[in-house]
């Protein structure tokens, strides 16, 4: 067997001694509060106030029209890269190229739009770069799923090295090829109208609901149907079944008569198309041109954003939401205030991923002692009632 | 001719300025990762103490003490993984990218309140960096033939961290091959039951060699903003942990094979400056970025066995669980 894959240990099955809200509501909301003391903790030893940063931040994020258009739009990303990481972690595969991922999928959305987008008309030319920015992303994902289901190469450092692999092409293509002529700032010309996503409050505006304007567009709607998608796909269908299977022990799936290394390279091929969709909420929806660094940050933080969300997307949703609203309401305390820049959220996200990852183990012990201190006594058993 | 030879000279000397970092950092992966914890934390590791080494180093005015500041921070960043990973069974790639995130964060926020020159520390003279140090007769000897710039450009004129990297490689690879820590580390690495067995603890070995990866780390990070370049730039380790890590696994975890992929990564590094724009014969123009690419490119054909196999030590990654 070459695919020996570590199994990460948030597909392990929980403590068969703590209930199921324990395990799987309480104990990770306590994690993220840690992770948000933490946080508080430091902007203390600042010489700020926590709470008042966290009202700047909550007003920032959810205060007015324009902000909650803000929050939902980086929230549209960070659905796409959680479920990317989400549905490789449920093949038991670490997938961080999410970075290079979405990277690439843009790369497919431009060359669509860029081809295309005087030729055809927005209906026809939505799906093919759906289509492209899946392809482009899934494809960037499969070297390293192939490398790793066939090569026993170790994913986690192919994907890593294939994040880096990416930024190099996108810079050389983007210097030397898809430059709009004589222009300084490495860009593509700006696509088409017909290449534009509809922003939101152009779309309601059509049922005559003026909204204030935002970056937010019709890429929501996308993410959320990618999250039905998911949840359809990881729990009702077969394919789903077996990514689950492989991901809790790819050696008993075999006599189940599942290939893991079919198995491995189609979830990360999923998992790369996910990612491939910021593309379309950047470039079709938001820049509409291809620029460096689009997708800077957002593959990295869907990591945080599926670890937050237990790898579920009900729960990838409120986390989406809520790195969503820690990026615009982080702008704007950044904003508000000059003592912080706007890394506070990037530490905040390495908090979360520190507590909600990386040390999710360390209260379930103490949690269990508690638990069993405090729960009702068990009945009676049956022989003392004979008795 | 002799034009010729200086710039292969000055490519060389550049190649030995950009590897040492990745030569620390490696060699501190190839320690954790033999006893068995994978550490791609080393980029978040050298970030940081390259950050509290200039910051120190700025404040006290000495390169010294922010080497020891340096080493510090990096030693506690590498504890926190132990304690996600070995004491909390975390896993060990979700607690090294949190690092990584953590303090790619933390270096401009601390950086910003401290300093407010957006995520820089301010630039350091004089005794606040590590200076680099002529070797005696360097200048005299500057115009021999070809052994005069080898002795002055390109052994002479280093600052001390140089020379101390390049001495960590002999330093590690008889601590690995010929001492008694360096067999129990080799063993946890490979089959920590037997060690455990053996009465060793598994979580000691574990925790000792986390302390040592944080030291050369923390000389990497040091060597970053008071050795080579002079103050703290947010980002500045700019993916060179990735690379090191990259080498470690070219050099098929061995400290020695490990130095050559350090130097080859890094002469990619200093000739893809240099190559920008030049006509080579036969192939024509390089793009620099594929030269820089080239390391991972690399990386990702020996892992799928292309070139050779790399094969990491059999326990790494998996946390150890004591039988009762």
């Amino acid at each position: 067997m070459r695919t020996k894959q570590k199994m990460p240990p948030q597909m392990a099955n929980g403590s068969a001694k703590l209930p199921t809200w324990v395990d799987i509501g309480l104990l990770p909301l306590i994690n993220v509060a840690l992770a948000f003391v933490v946080s508080g903790l430091l902007i203390a030893t600042l010489g700020q106030d926590p709470f008042e940063a966290t009202w700047i931040m909550l007003r920032g994020a959810f205060g007015y029209e324009e902000s909650l258009g803000y929050t939902f739009y980086y929230t549209t990303n960070f659905i796409f890269t959680g479920l990317a990481v989400a549905v490789a972690f449920h093949g038991g595969l670490f997938n961080i190229g999410g970075e290079g991922q979405a990277y690439i999928g843009g790369l497919g959305v431009a060359i669509a739009c860029l081809a295309l987008d005087q030729y055809l008309p927005f209906g026809l030319l939505l799906p093919i770069c759906v289509l492209a920015a899946a392809l482009f992303g899934a494809g960037w994902a499969f070297i390293p799923a192939y490398l790793q289901a066939k090569r026993g190469s170790h994913v986690v450092i192919t994907t890593i090295m294939f994040n880096f692999i990416a930024a190099s092409l996108m810079v050389y293509l983007l210097v030397n090829v898809v430059i709009k002529p004589g222009q300084m700032s490495p860009e593509s010309r700006e696509f088409a109208s017909s290449a534009w996503l509809p922003y939101m409050h152009e779309a309601l505006a059509w049922f005559g609901w003026e909204v204030a304007q935002s970056p937010l567009n019709l890429s929501l709607i996308g993410a959320l149907v990618c999250c039905v998608l998911v949840w359809g796909l990881i729990w009702h269908t077969r394919w789903g079944y077996e990514i689950r299977a492989v991901g809790a022990n790819a050696e008993a799936a075999v006599y189940a008569g599942i290939s893991p290394s079919k198995i491995i390279i189609l979830a990360m091929c999923i998992s790369g198309a996910l990612s491939g969709f910021v593309g379309i909420n950047e470039l079709m929806g938001v820049q509409h041109r291809l620029l460096l660094d689009f997708a800077a940050g957002y593959g990295f933080t869907g990591i945080a954003v599926s670890l937050m969300g237990r790898n579920h997307p009900v729960g990838i949703i409120l986390a989406g939401l809520l790195f969503g609203a820690l990026y615009q309401g982080g702008a704007e305390l950044a904003f508000e205030n000059s003592a912080f820049s706007p890394d506070l959220i990037v530490v905040i996200q390495g908090l979360v991923v520190l507590f909600s990852g990386a040390l999710s183990y360390m209260l379930r012990g103490p949690m269990e002692r508690l638990y069993l201190r405090l729960r009702p006594p068990p009945p009676p058993p049956i022989a003392s009632v004979e008795a | 001719m002799g034009e010729d030879f200086l710039l292969i000279i000055l490519t060389f000397d550049a190649t030995i300025r950009v590897s040492v970092p990745l030569i620390l950092a490696a060699l501190a992966g190839l320690i954790v990762e033999r006893s068995g914890v994978i550490d791609i934390g080393l980029e978040g590791k050298m970030l940081a103490s390259a950050f509290a080494a200039a910051a120190t180093a700025y404040t006290t005015n000495s390169a010294w003490l922010g080497l020891g500041a340096g080493v510090v921070a990096s030693v506690l960043l590498a504890l926190l993984h132990g304690f996600a990973c070995i004491t909390h069974r975390g896993n060990q790639i979700v607690s090294g990218v949190a690092i990584n995130i953590l303090v790619s964060g933390l270096t401009v926020l601390l950086g910003v309140s401290w300093f407010s020159l957006g995520g820089q520390t301010p630039p350091l003279t004089g005794d606040a960096r590590f200076n680099s140090l002529t070797f005696p007769g360097a200048e005299a000897v500057r115009d021999v033939p070809v052994l005069g710039p080898i002795y002055s450009e390109l052994l002479s004129g280093h600052n001390i961290l140089v020379y101390l990297a390049f001495l960590t490689v002999p330093m590690v690879w008889w601590l690995i091959y010929r001492t008694r820590f360096g067999l129990r580390l080799r063993a946890t690495g490979e089959n920590p039951a037997a060690v455990d067995t053996a009465g060793i603890s598994v979580i000691r070995m574990r925790y000792l060699a986390l302390i040592l990866c944080g030291i050369l780390c923390g000389i990497a990070g040091s060597y970053f903003s008071t050795g080579h370049g002079a103050g703290f730039l947010r980002e500045m380790t700019a993916g060179k942990g990735f690379i090191a890590l990259a080498a470690m696994i070219f050099g098929k975890w061995r400290p020695v094979p490990v130095l050559f992929a350090c130097l080859l990564f890094g002469f990619l590094d200093a000739i893809a400056i240099r190559l920008q724009g030049v006509e080579i014969p036969i192939i024509g123009e390089m793009p620099v970025q594929f030269i820089q690419a080239l390391p991972y490119i690399l990386t990702v054909v020996l892992l799928a066995g292309f070139i050779g196999r790399a094969i990491a030590p059999k326990a790494s990654g998996i946390p150890y669980v004591k039988e009762h």
